[in-house]
Formats: structure tokens, C-alpha cells, sequence
């Protein structure tokens, strides 16, 4: 029977992830991601994982890159200062395909900003804030219950891409207490290894039909290099062009070309809707209520939220655009997601834009006034 | 606390191409390394530290930053990371607590692990996590062109140095020490035979040690002030080392411009992942 528990969305993260396999969090404190830290160090030693507090954020990520290469499903947690001092080693296991889950609790910014505040203000760095191209998933919850079951999900696109995942979160779903139905079990996916690997093996040679290398983890007999420089087959650095182009091109690739495996999205009331909301994450609830609301007075009105932040969900989110005479685009930002709403319908229908900075919710009303407005 | 004898040290030496042929990914070859860089006897010195104690080189887990030091990883033929500047040492503690049986070696450079490394170095140092720490200490940043690095003496030069560095130096072993290092030790490229052995008991030590080799660049800390050749700055390694057995009865008039080669420090203290590990045990479900 399926357990029903009242928890935070920031604990439920915590069991999600145990749910998926995670054995390894390393993290520093920081608000309103603490509750990730906190509750790890609590679960994971019972579930004979481990916990470790980093003398800083790099450290963090550092060393849950390292339990991952040793074959552990890792996790770090973060608020926005911590997650712009990751960004470089984010990018080390970007290039290096080593499978991580990186929680972003968001907060007001820049700089220390409105620590306690929410905000979706990271939703572009989680996109470029690491120097160079990059491949990147993102993925944000709008419930404890999703908070539970995406973070299950991260893991398993982290271990089946060999990508580190982004899991942004916000501090409206973060420090939100809700009913959460435990499921007795997830779908658990683990990183493709091989079998008696001996150390012959190149460990990034990708086998032709696959997207990423099948390699065993540190200590199995494999003995191969893993660098931050582009690198050959055998992860021995190089300064060949062409070994830098395939390798990028597949690590961009990996992700494009599984665009539907990824790319997940929540449509409401849209099948005859003439004006859409576009939100996600915390911004969700209150849209919801708002379109609900529009409804009641006889108003079309649909939801379009993109529950995978990155890829952008333009396949889906195209023929709205065709379809709807106006997008309000909600969210806690000067406006991010805005510009991508705005690239894909290419003037084809009206965009109003509701953005919130000062550290305070949009509400229903804010938002219904929007759709309402001519 | 175990002395390492420093007089008359002799031990197993195997032949240097049986080493490289054993330890080493020829493929990988030529280094990058200039001519005269001491990295390379550094390098030895771990593989004979390693054949010495009969590790598996399964098990052998080789980590380092960034840094002329640092392409040492990709050399030898073990598990190897190369990791960013700085933080080798926290990769180093991920692997270590996800899979204790692991013998991880870090390798790192001055620059590497006491400037942008230096939170990390302190605190893998206070938690005593089972990590050997190898710093390459050539007093210089090499591989972007010799600027000055927190181990260039005071008064000397490098290229963002052009008028003398006015920065006291650290003393990177003494650091560690400070720190709570439970095993630190002071070898050179001059010192092998000693180095190797420091190397090796680092290794066998329960929880964190570190070995801080006196490296030469003569391409561009030399160069830059004026110490003539690698075989010049072998030369000044072998006649400005003390023991640290000698260098106890000398006053700091004495020691100063000497390099104190030896075991500085050696204690015994729990081991981070052991430690963890009793958590385990008391808190996992069916534990007793």
C-alpha cells in the first residue's frame, strides 16, 4: 500500500532520490536548500549511503563527482550563490559524462538577494551558466509529490545519459508542506557499465546505435583516465579538431536526438483554449488557480507548463503559439523564459509577460488580470 | 611515532624502465614536461613508492588538479582523474568515502593545492580522510608561464613578480600540520631514495598524509631568477638539505634558506571513512 506522508518539498527531494539509488550527497549549507542537506545526512547512513558536509559549494560538487566516477549515484544540493560557484565543475562533468543530480533551491538574486524569498531567477544559469557549449537537462517541480517523483526521475536520466542533471526547484516548493502518496517503488534506471572490463578497454568508446560510452566504475579493473580536456577514447587528453567536434557533437546529440524521452509537459484546459498561461515550477499553483478562475467567467483559458526546463519544450509548445491568440508568460524572473516563448512563436499570437522581483508571490489575481486584459 | 631513518637509506630500487614499462601508459608519451622539470622524478618516486608496497593497480586511484603537476595523472596506468584547478582533493574525498578500498593518491602542484586549493587541502587535513597527497612544489605557475605562486620565496621573481614578490611564502607542509595533517613529510628530486620511502610510509598511514617535494623549474622559476640549470638546482637541493633529525638542533638563523627534508609529523587518529562507517553500522536498517 502506498504511503501517505506529510512532508516538505525539500525532504521529499531527499526521498525521491534515495527512492532512485542515490548513496552519495555532499553539500554545504545554504538557504532554502539546507532542509536537502539536512535530511540526507539523517537517511542516507540508514540506508548504508553516505553524507558528507564540504568545507564549500566547488567542494560539493567536487566530491559527489568523484563518489559518481566510483560508481555511486551522487547528489549535491544549492541555493542560487552556491549554484553560480558549481558552475565550473557542473561543466567538468558535462564534458567528462559523469552522472550527477544537482539541486538548485532557488532564491531571490543576484548576490545574497532575499535569502528566504522565492524565485526563478537561475532558469538561464542552469542553462549557460558553465562556460563553453554544454549539454544540459533541467527539470522543476510544482508539487511535494512531483518533488518526489522528478527527483527519482534526474537520477535516471543522469545514469542513462551520463549527464548531470539539474533539479530546479524553487523556495515556493522547496519549503512547502504537503500530502505526499509515497509510491511503494520508482522505476529505477543504473549507468551503462560492462562486464569484466579489462584495461584494453577504451572506456569512451561508444559502440555504434548508443549515445554514451559504457564504462565501469573506478576500481574494476578498467584503469582508464578521466579529463576535463577534450580528450580520445581512452580519456587521455588530445588537441585534435576532429576528436573535439565528434565528441562534442555526440554529447550535444545525446540529448537533442532523445528530445522525447526528456521533454516532459503538463498541458491543462488547452484542447480549446484561446489564451494560454505559460509557468512552471512554484509559479504553477497559482496559474492554475487563476486560469481555473478565467474559466468560471467563460473565459478559454488553458495552462502550458514545461516540466523539463531545458530542453526548451518548443515541439510542444509550437503549435500553441498557432493556436491561441495570447501567451502570458508567468514567472518569477525580469523575464527568462519569456525570450524563448518569444523565439519560438515568432509573433504568431500576442505575449503579455507577468515577472515578479521583489521577492513576493504572483497571485491568482495578478495573473488572471492578465489574462483578462485586451 | 615511526622515524624514517634518513642516513644510508636504501630501498628496493627497481630499474626506471621497469618502471615506466609497469606503471606508465607509454602511449601517452612524450610528456609534456620541459627539460629539466622535475615532475618526472616525482613521478617515479610514487611509482616506486607504489611497486614497493604491492598495491593493485585496480585499486590504485590516482587524482589530480590542474597544472604542470597535474598531467601526471594521465601518465600512469591506474584509475585516473584529472580533475579543475584546486580540486583534486575534493574529488579525492568523494571516491575515497564512496569506495574505502581504494589507495588514492593525489597529485598536485604548489599553486594547485595551496592557492586555489587551499580550503580543500585544510580540510582534508581536519577530517583525517584516508588520502596521500603529493604537492610538486616548484615555487612557480609553469604551465601558464612562470608567475609567482604562493611557494615563491619572498624577493624573487616571476613574470607577475617582474619587481620581486613581496608575498611571504607558505610552507605547505607546515600548513598541512597546522591543519591537523596526522603524517606530513619534506622530500626533494634530489632526495629519491628518502622521497620514495616518505612516499611510501604517507601511503601506509591510516588517515591523511601529505609529501611535500622540493621540485625544480628551471624553465621558469630558473630562468627567472637566475638558478642556473637543473642540474644547478639539484645541486643547491643537495647542498642547502638538512635532516630533520639535524635541523632540531639548529637555531632559526641556521635553518633559514635550508630545506628541512624528513618526517615532520606523524600521529595516529580515527580515519574519516572508518569513522563514518560505525555510523553505518549503528544506523542502517537491521543494523544492531
Amino acid at each position: 500500500m502506498p504511503k501517505r506522508v506529510l512532508m516538505q518539498g525539500n525532504e521529499a527531494c531527499v526521498e525521491g532520490a534515495i527512492a532512485a539509488g542515490m548513496r552519495f550527497f555532499a553539500g554545504y549549507p545554504i538557504t532554502p536548500s539546507t532542509e536537502v542537506a539536512e535530511s540526507s545526512a539523517v537517511r542516507l547512513p540508514q540506508v548504508g549511503g553516505h553524507f558528507v558536509q564540504m568545507e564549500d559549494e566547488i567542494a560539493s560538487i567536487a566530491c559527489a563527482i568523484g563518489a559518481s566516477t566510483a560508481g555511486v549515484k551522487a547528489m549535491t544540493a544549492t541555493s542560487g550563490p552556491g549554484f553560480s560557484l558549481k558552475q565550473e565543475n557542473l561543466g567538468y562533468a558535462c564534458l567528462a559524462e559523469i552522472p550527477l543530480v544537482v539541486v538548485d533551491v532557488q532564491r531571490s538574486g543576484p548576490s545574497t538577494g532575499l535569502p528566504t524569498s522565492p524565485s526563478q531567477g537561475d532558469v538561464m544559469m542552469s542553462r549557460w551558466g558553465t562556460h563553453g557549449d554544454h549539454p544540459i537537462i533541467v527539470i522543476s517541480p510544482a508539487s511535494v509529490k512531483e518533488t518526489y517523483e522528478l527527483a527519482a526521475r534526474c537520477f535516471n536520466l543522469a545514469e542513462k545519459y551520463r549527464q548531470p542533471v539539474i533539479f530546479l526547484m524553487d523556495e515556493i516548493i522547496g519549503h512547502l508542506r504537503e500530502g505526499v502518496e509515497i509510491p511503494e517503488s520508482v522505476e529505477i534506471i543504473d549507468r551503462p557499465t560492462v562486464e569484466n572490463p579489462t584495461p584494453k578497454l577504451p572506456a569512451y568508446h561508444v559502440e555504434p546505435g548508443q549515445y554514451v560510452p559504457a564504462m565501469a566504475p573506478f576500481g574494476h579493473g578498467q584503469r582508464y583516465n578521466i579529463s576535463g580536456l577534450f580528450s580520445n577514447e581512452k580519456g587521455f587528453p588530445t588537441n585534435s579538431n576532429e576528436i573535439t567536434d565528434q565528441k562534442m557533437q555526440r554529447i550535444m546529440h545525446k540529448i537533442s536526438d532523445n528530445y522525447d524521452d526528456i521533454v516532459e509537459v503538463e498541458q491543462k484546459y488547452m484542447d480549446d483554449a484561446e489564451v494560454a498561461v505559460f509557468c512552471y515550477g512554484g509559479t504553477t499553483r497559482a496559474a492554475i488557480t487563476a486560469v481555473e478562475e478565467a474559466r468560471a467567467k467563460g473565459i478559454k483559458a488553458g495552462l502550458f507548463r514545461p516540466v523539463t526546463i531545458w530542453p526548451f519544450a518548443e515541439k510542444e509548445l509550437e503549435p500553441v503559439t498557432k493556436k491561441v491568440k495570447k501567451i502570458v508568460v508567468a514567472e518569477h524572473n525580469y523575464g527568462q523564459l519569456l525570450y524563448e516563448v518569444e523565439r519560438i512563436a515568432k509573433g504568431a499570437c500576442k505575449i503579455d509577460f507577468i515577472g515578479k522581483v521583489d521577492g513576493t508571490i504572483i497571485t491568482p489575481d495578478e495573473i488572471l488580470a492578465k489574462i483578462e486584459e485586451e | 611515532m615511526a622515524k624514517v631513518n634518513m642516513e644510508g637509506v636504501a630501498p628496493k630500487t627497481a630499474q626506471v624502465s621497469d618502471l615506466i614499462w609497469k606503471y606508465m601508459r607509454p602511449e601517452n608519451m612524450p610528456h609534456i614536461w620541459c627539460p629539466g622539470c622535475g615532475n618526472g622524478i616525482i613521478l617515479r618516486e610514487v611509482a616506486q613508492a607504489v611497486e614497493n608496497l604491492g598495491i593493485d593497480r585496480n585499486k590504485l586511484m590516482i587524482v589530480s588538479g590542474i597544472g604542470c603537476s597535474s598531467r601526471a595523472a594521465g601518465y600512469i596506468d591506474a584509475n585516473t582523474l584529472h580533475t579543475t584547478h584546486g580540486r583534486a582533493i575534493a574529488f579525492a574525498t568523494g571516491i575515497k568515502i564512496a569506495n574505502p578500498e581504494l589507495e588514492v593518491i593525489v597529485l598536485t602542484g604548489d599553486g594547485d593545492a595551496s592557492a586555489i586549493g587551499g580550503n580543500h587541502l585544510i580540510h582534508a587535513c581536519r577530517r583525517n580522510i584516508g588520502l596521500t597527497v603529493v604537492v610538486m612544489n616548484n615555487s612557480i605557475y609553469g604551465m601558464t608561464g612562470g608567475q609567482y605562486s604562493p611557494t615563491t620565496p619572498t624577493g624573487e621573481f616571476g613574470t607577475t613578480a617582474p619587481y620581486g614578490n613581496i608575498d611571504r611564502d607558505f610552507d605547505i607542509a607546515g600548513l598541512a600540520i597546522g591543519a591537523g595533517a596526522t603524517y606530513a613529510a619534506r622530500g626533494s628530486v634530489y632526495h629519491v631514495p628518502q622521497t620514495v620511502k616518505l612516499i611510501e610510509n604517507g601511503i601506509k598511514h591510516k588517515g591523511f598524509s601529505i609529501i611535500d617535494v622540493a621540485d625544480i623549474c628551471p624553465t621558469y622559476y630558473g630562468r627567472k631568477n637566475k638558478k642556473g640549470s637543473a642540474v644547478n638546482m639539484m645541486q643547491w637541493q643537495k647542498d642547502n638539505s638538512v635532516t630533520v633529525e639535524k635541523a632540531k638542533n639548529m637555531t632559526e638563523e641556521e635553518l633559514k634558506g635550508k630545506l628541512v627534508i624528513g618526517l615532520l609529523k606523524e600521529e595516529s587518529y580515527p580515519e574519516y571513512t572508518e569513522e563514518y562507517q560505525k555510523i553505518i553500522d549503528r544506523f542502517a536498517k537491521g543494523a544492531k
